[in-house]
């Protein structure tokens, strides 16, 4: 086993390095205090948060990549190994094996025969034409009719086993948490059913394929579960590119104002009036040539859609900061007009010390509001993007490759609904669980609606 | 009022300039013209007189700013600064990298982008009007918490379901109208329709929560409290004093929009089949067509800048307090 350290899991580990300390610093504010216990004070907030938690976990574990050591070939012995040209991740190993099942093509969920007819031979040794039965599916009945009985059984067992591990998981938690005013009942019931259904996935996902399987035999349920990593980093990398430009940029123009201003005002009118889709797709064409005529850079091809990914991540991040800036500019132009900045000029502090304790923590709340924002809309525009081609590499599992593969299979006959169902169910839970997170963050921080609850 | 106006244009000219500029630096500096001859010839079997032949043949063949060739005034004039860049500036689009020409392509291809788009605008706003009004008349029930539960959800699902959705069920499982296409001259409305209301649908979650908001504003303000006091009823509440206040912010946010409705929409063209400049981008966007990629987002700047400009000019028409200067 090698350890293979993508750019995309270096700088998502370094993020969750980032924001432990961050947050592990701010942990003794009595107003960022308050304000957190106002969302985590609500159900809402308790269940949004676990699942977002849920799928950043599966995402970090789907980070930690490593290649097999290959074994040596009969008669070869030596100390050099050889390690696989495929890169797994741990979250491979957890799924146990949802890799490597593939079939031919395109099958139903929990199917046992192929959607599509092909010629063969039957026991008597006559070309027939017949749905072929899949490799990897039900290979344990002895007769197809025990299906339903057996996926029952199978789905019984495994949700047992799931109640048991997630009994000691939240047990653990309630002997710890029970005295706590937070409502972590929400929390632990979603906890509970998260653990439930991975074990019900992977147990059942070694006899069946859950979600069918796509036009190139791969199971569409591994695939959704993939496109999870994807997602989560896209959403989170490409918005802290963008984090750092809008504040500098927009602190910078609300404090100094005059020609400094004017510079910003400029920059981020002139970005703002190309059309982002536009300049996006233009800048990704771009890097794709620039890849294409550097093929030597990459050793292996994971790698090379690794590059990718990154290279789309920042543009997206370069080309999406004006309207953050926009706020804080706005908000920094009011808060310096303020009695105590005026004061801490009086008494002689300088810029940076006046920026650091009385400008940036009076933005966080933007900043944070945008974050939880941004990053469901960032999910949102991967789809779109990787329809339009210029997305993330099509090598790469995501949902878009995933609805840009099947845009066509509902017209056929029957409709293959299973890839778009994977793709939709995965990314809606994500999607939702972030903009109703959002809302309860800019409710517990924004200074208009801050405190209107306790009010009344 | 004109004098602001001039002003506004005299402003835009920098902008102008500044996308021109940033766009030249992706195209050209970025990846030179050898690179883009590779790229479009295919990687393999590309020999020195092949990209030659293909710069030329696209205009690409001279120096980017300065030409140490030429005499006087032509030493800046033949490069592909100027023919490629400056003359945007005239409506001048040249020719994309297949030879077609993009100003009559543009022409032709604007109106189709409009049928969609207009109707689509349109109908979207009444309608989140009329669903945001309707919610916040049982603001504070459980009906108006299950609403806004429900307008985020719509918010959650991407657009691509929309419009895979709308086509299977209203086109494919009902019949109702066809699947794709578009043809101007017999019943046009039939290719609309879908799009249109796939448009419209998809936008309901978004805009009638923001519109949702800006009348509950409205409504905490105390004209309201006073209204109320006098014994009005909530009806003429809602449509004598909330709706034409809430009004002003809804105009200034949708009249930035209106321009850019020119420029279609990129995936419902494609998906339905619609000629308009929307599908041209994406194809321009997968032939790598960057001639065309150019001019559209130089004729999208320009357009986003006229919404500014008409954005500041209804802020005026609306709401008598605001003066230009």
């Amino acid at each position: 086993m090698k350890p293979v350290l993508l750019w995309s899991d270096a700088l998502i580990f370094l993020l969750v390095i980032v924001l432990t300390v961050f947050f592990y610093r701010l942990r003794n504010d009595p107003q960022t205090r308050e304000r957190w216990g106002d969302v985590f004070a609500t159900k809402l907030g308790m269940v949004t948060f676990t699942l977002i938690m849920t799928y950043v976990g599966v995402a970090l574990l789907d980070s930690l990549h490593f290649r097999r050591a290959l074994e040596n070939p009969e008669g070869v012995s030596g100390q050099e190994v050889y390690y696989d040209n495929q890169v797994t991740s741990v979250f491979d190993v957890m799924l146990r094996g949802m890799d490597e099942r593939f079939e031919r093509t395109y099958s139903a969920p929990f199917a046992l025969k192929s959607f599509s007819k092909t010629n063969m031979e039957d026991a008597q040794g006559n070309a027939i034409r017949d749905f072929p039965l899949l490799e990897h599916a039900g290979q344990h009945l002895s007769d197809p009719s025990e299906r339903g009985a057996d996926i029952l059984h199978k789905s019984l067992v495994a949700l047992l086993l799931g109640l048991l591990a997630s009994a000691a998981i939240v047990g653990v938690q309630w002997l710890l948490l029970r005295r706590s005013a937070y409502p972590w009942h929400a929390s632990w019931l979603v906890q509970a059913a998260v653990i439930c259904f991975f074990a019900w996935l992977v147990s059942i996902s070694r006899y069946y394929h859950v979600l069918g399987t796509d036009q190139a035999g791969a199971d569409v349920a591994y695939q959704s579960l993939k496109g999870i990593r994807t997602g989560v980093l896209l959403g989170t990398l490409s918005t802290l590119i963008m984090l750092p430009i809008a504040v500098t940029l927009g602190i910078m123009a609300g404090y100094f104002k005059g020609w400094v201003d004017d510079v910003v005002q400029y920059l981020y009118t002139t970005l703002s009036s190309i059309p982002s889709i536009l300049l996006i797709a233009a800048s990704v064409l771009l890097f794709q040539v620039y890849i294409d005529l550097h093929p030597d850079y990459f050793s292996i091809g994971m790698e090379k859609a690794d590059a990718r990914f990154i290279a789309l991540c920042f543009i997206l991040g370069v080309t999406s900061w004006s309207s953050l800036c926009r706020l804080i500019r706005a908000e920094t132009l009011k808060i310096s007009q303020l009695g105590y900045v005026q004061a801490a000029h009086a008494f002689g502090v300088s810029h940076s010390r006046i920026v650091a304790r009385h400008i940036l923590p009076n933005v966080l709340h933007i900043i944070l509001i945008t974050f939880v924002l941004e990053f469901s809309s960032l999910v949102l525009a991967e789809a779109v993007l990787s329809y339009i081609g210029v997305g993330i590499d099509p090598s790469m599992a995501s949902w878009g490759n995933m609805i840009n593969g099947a845009r066509s299979e509902l017209s056929q006959e029957p409709p293959i609904w299973w890839t778009l169902a994977g793709a939709f169910f995965f990314m809606f839970i994500l999607v939702l669980a972030a903009n109703l997170f959002s809302d309860l963050v800019r409710d517990a921080f924004d200074p208009r609606t801050a405190g209107k609850r306790s009010e009344a | 009022m004109i004098a602001y106006i001039i002003r506004r244009l005299l402003y835009a000219i920098p902008i102008l300039i500044g996308v021109n500029l940033l766009t030249f630096t992706l195209f050209f500096v970025v990846n030179s013209p050898d690179d883009m001859a590779v790229s479009q010839l295919g990687n393999k079997y590309v020999t020195p007189e092949a990209i030659e032949n293909w710069k030329r043949k696209n205009g690409y063949d001279k120096p980017l700013f300065v030409n140490p060739e030429e005499q006087g005034l032509a030493a800046v004039t033949e490069t592909i600064f100027f023919t490629k860049s400056v003359k945007l500036f005239a409506f001048d689009f040249g020719r994309s990298e297949s030879g077609r020409d993009i100003t009559t392509d543009v022409s032709t291809r604007m109106w189709p982008s409009l049928a969609v788009a207009l109707p689509s605008f349109l109908v979207g706003i009444w309608v989140n009007i009329c669903v945001a009004l309707m919610v916040v008349m049982f603001h504070g029930t459980r009906l108006d918490r299950w609403a806004v539960l429900v307008f985020v959800s719509l918010m959650s699902i991407s657009y691509l379901f929309y419009i895979i959705g709308g086509q299977y069920l209203v086109a494919k499982s009902w019949k109702l109208v066809p699947i794709s296409g578009f043809d101007p001259s017999h019943q046009p409305w039939k290719f609309l329709i879908l799009p249109v209301l796939v448009g419209v649908v998809s936008g309901i979650g978004a805009g009638a929560r923001w519109y949702r908001t800006l009348f509950l504003e409205e409504a905490n303000q105390d004209y309201v409290r006073t209204a109320r006091a006098k014994g009005s009823s909530e009806i003429s509440i809602l449509f004598k004093h909330i709706l034409p206040n809430a009004l002003i912010p809804i105009l200034t946010g949708v009249v930035v929009l209106i321009p850019t409705l020119f420029m279609g929409s990129l995936l419902l063209e494609s998906f339905f089949g619609i000629p308009g400049l929307g599908s041209y981008m994406l194809d321009a966007i997968k032939m790598q067509d960057f001639a065309i990629v150019r001019s559209m987002v130089f004729i999208g700047s320009i357009l986003y800048i006229v919404g500014l400009i008409l954005t500041d000019i209804s802020y005026t028409w609306a709401d008598p307090r605001v003066r230009l200067n």
